[in-house]
């Protein structure tokens, strides 16, 4: 299995996303995936400063692929997607239809977590336009990705959200102007000091959601560490993080050596059982429970004897 | 002087077949269905169509001259994908006029075996873009998009002119603020999101409690909402509670209104919008009925005198009465060009 690194969620300044990518060249990933796929305001990296980090990142040794956005309204979107899907060095990862209408039948490319693949037969048609990576959509659960699998095509990759804040929505509103009383379209780029969102609670105290621009995401990221051993026998070909401010070189060792098979079980159980006190973490959909579930027993294994839902296997 | 030669079809939802009777007697050009079962966006118990209620329901609609959509238009998954096809199968045997759909694979099974019946891209396809419309309609050739309520008239606009595919638009309902067919936020708290289960915020979820702050309520434990002793509590739908990031409640996400384009129908006439669709398969025969009704009055005023058009203050007031919140916004159409 591989590592990789998701596009940047959030809207940081072009210095830190900068250093950022500094230091990423030295970590363990294969896979770099670069770009602004919230929203079209933030706009601190213009494509060709994208590219100087790919080129970078690609002389460390790393593959690099360019993300896409995943809601696209306007012809400017329109064109600046052109440009992306049409450079001729990188692979590009589709993260709306509009984008696969660009790329298929002319190159191979990678369909995101926001395209719909909820089931096999539609995996075998983005595969025969094209698409030789696919990342599940998060929702679902190892059950339902087996099920897909059984009859995927042989050369296709899948990728997996395994760490990271969960993209739940997109809008054309804008939370994070709302929060401050702003219009969206005088937004005055509130989100830049934002480094990881604004924590949403409910009246009791719960985190529920986090509000990045015009993106919602789960309150707690989503850590899918005692799932790898579940991933490697599913034939999962790669594991995706999220990036996220702080921690994000440990987050990636750690996790290179749950896949390198280098970090016992009991290891992995003491740092969740540690880390995951407090309800720092979700784990739900991966068991086929609400998303913002917290698993903890790692002996939860997929039942194919089941029907519909997952049973801990004693 | 203008004459309008074609008003768009005015869409209306039927939940039951007291409700397509409502739609149909009162003017819609269409009403949508949806079977008993997770193949559609409004799988709510005691809701939608048995096969028998789809005959009758068709026979009366054809009768007047209405028309029949079917919504399949949830995510099937690869154990389930029989409901999905069973369903097109049925929907070609029985005569409906179109299906609105979301699933590619679902698109691509229906063009490969059921090559005369007409498709709509349902809004959960998430269309919001001329390239994406592109897509649909070159790989399966999608006779209408229904496109999310994320988009100002001038985006419409431009999507109108920029395809040849004809565009529905939501007039009127409970109104949906996130990019459908990619919010899985109730599936995070639930375990049931409406791609995978044809639900949102699912009822059986729900439950309500009197506590000495006031009442709540709450979707799978998570408290959604507080209201006051004389406040006027609403259905825990996630994306409409109050939630803080500070020390203060609030619509953090939308707030519980209803989308309303009666105003702006001279407008969506004149863009080219080829049909009007009023949400709520959930909701009472009596709702459909006298949303139907409005909107067809309304429709057929602009048609008789374009120039004259204007809300009547009784239609609006009717209005006000049926929606969520009891008040009504145009929603992300009246937002300026970027």
């Amino acid at each position: 299995m591989k590592l990789s690194l998701g596009p940047i969620q959030y809207f940081w300044p072009a210095q830190r996303v900068y250093s950022f990518y500094e230091q990423v060249k030295n970590w363990p990933v294969e896979i770099v995936y670069l770009g602004e796929n919230v929203c079209a305001k933030r706009r601190e990296l213009k494509l060709d400063d994208w590219i100087r980090i790919a080129e970078e990142l690609t002389a460390a040794g790393k593959q690099v692929i360019l993300s896409t956005q995943v809601l696209l309204e306007t012809d400017s979107e329109l064109s600046r997607l052109r440009r992306i899907c049409e450079n001729k060095t990188y692979k590009v990862e589709a993260n709306d239809l509009s984008a696969v209408y660009i790329l298929k039948g002319v190159r191979k490319f990678i369909a995101g977590p926001h395209i719909n693949i909820y089931n096999v037969n539609t995996l075998k048609f983005l595969y025969e336009l094209g698409v030789d990576r696919w990342v599940m959509p998060i929702e679902l659960s190892a059950y339902a990705l087996e099920k897909i699998l059984v009859d995927k095509p042989d050369k296709l990759e899948t990728e997996v959200f395994t760490y990271g804040h969960i993209p739940l929505a997109f809008s054309a509103r804008c939370f994070t102007a709302r929060m401050h009383n702003r219009l969206k379209d005088q937004c005055g780029f509130l989100c830049l000091q934002d480094q990881q969102g604004v924590a949403l609670y409910t009246q009791d105290s719960h985190k529920l959601f986090n509000i990045n621009g015009i993106q919602l995401q789960s309150g707690v990221p989503c850590n899918l560490i005692a799932a790898i051993e579940q991933m490697r026998d599913l034939k999962v070909n790669v594991v995706r993080l999220s990036p996220q401010p702080d921690d994000m070189k440990t987050i990636v060792e750690i996790f290179r050596h749950a896949i390198d098979n280098t970090l016992s079980k009991t290891d992995i159980e003491a740092w969740t059982a540690e880390q995951a006190h407090g309800g720092k973490w979700c784990n739900g959909y991966w068991y086929a429970q609400p998303g913002m579930n917290w698993q903890s027993k790692t002996s939860f294994k997929v039942n194919f004897n089941t029907e519909n839902s997952l049973s801990p296997v004693e | 002087m203008v004459t309008v030669e074609q008003l768009p079809d005015l869409v209306c939802p039927a939940g039951s077949l007291p409700a397509l009777r409502a739609a149909v007697d009162n003017g819609a050009d269409a009403v949508y269905i949806g079977f008993s079962n997770t193949t559609n966006a409004r799988n709510f118990p005691g809701l939608n169509f048995e096969m028998q209620d789809v005959v009758r329901g068709v026979r009366y609609a054809h009768e007047r001259a209405c028309k029949v959509m079917l919504a399949l238009n949830t995510y099937p998954q690869t154990e389930n994908w029989h409901l999905w096809a069973e369903a097109l199968e049925n929907a070609s045997d029985l005569g409906l006029d179109a299906v609105i759909m979301a699933d590619l694979g679902l698109l691509q099974y229906a063009v490969s075996h059921y090559s005369n019946l007409p498709l709509h891209l349902s809004v959960q396809g998430s269309a919001t873009n001329q390239f994406a419309i592109a897509f649909y309609y070159e790989q399966f050739g999608i006779k209408r998009v229904i496109l999310p309520r994320v988009l100002s008239i001038a985006q419409l606009q431009n999507v109108i002119g920029a395809t040849p595919v004809e565009v529905e638009v939501f007039g009127f309902g409970s109104l949906c603020v996130m990019v459908e067919g990619r919010c899985i936020m109730s599936s995070y708290v639930t375990g049931e999101s409406p791609n995978t289960a044809g639900v949102c915020s699912p009822a059986h979820a729900v439950s309500w409690e009197e506590t000495t702050e006031g009442r709540q309520s709450r979707l799978n434990n998570v408290l959604i909402d507080r209201y006051k002793p004389d406040e006027a509590a609403g259905y825990p739908t996630l994306c409409k509670g109050r939630f803080q990031t500070g020390s203060d409640a609030y619509y953090a996400i939308e707030e519980p209104t209803s989308l309303n384009v009666l105003p702006i129908i001279p407008k969506l006439v004149e863009i080219g919008v080829a049909a009007i669709k009023i949400e709520g398969r959930q909701r009472s025969p009596a709702y459909v009925a006298t949303v139907t009704k409005i909107f067809r009055t309304a429709l057929d005023a602009y048609q008789k005198n374009p120039q004259r058009y204007k809300p009547e203050q009784d239609w609006l007031t009717q209005l006000q009465r049926v929606s969520e919140g009891c008040s009504s916004t145009l929603g992300a159409l009246h937002r300026p060009w970027q």
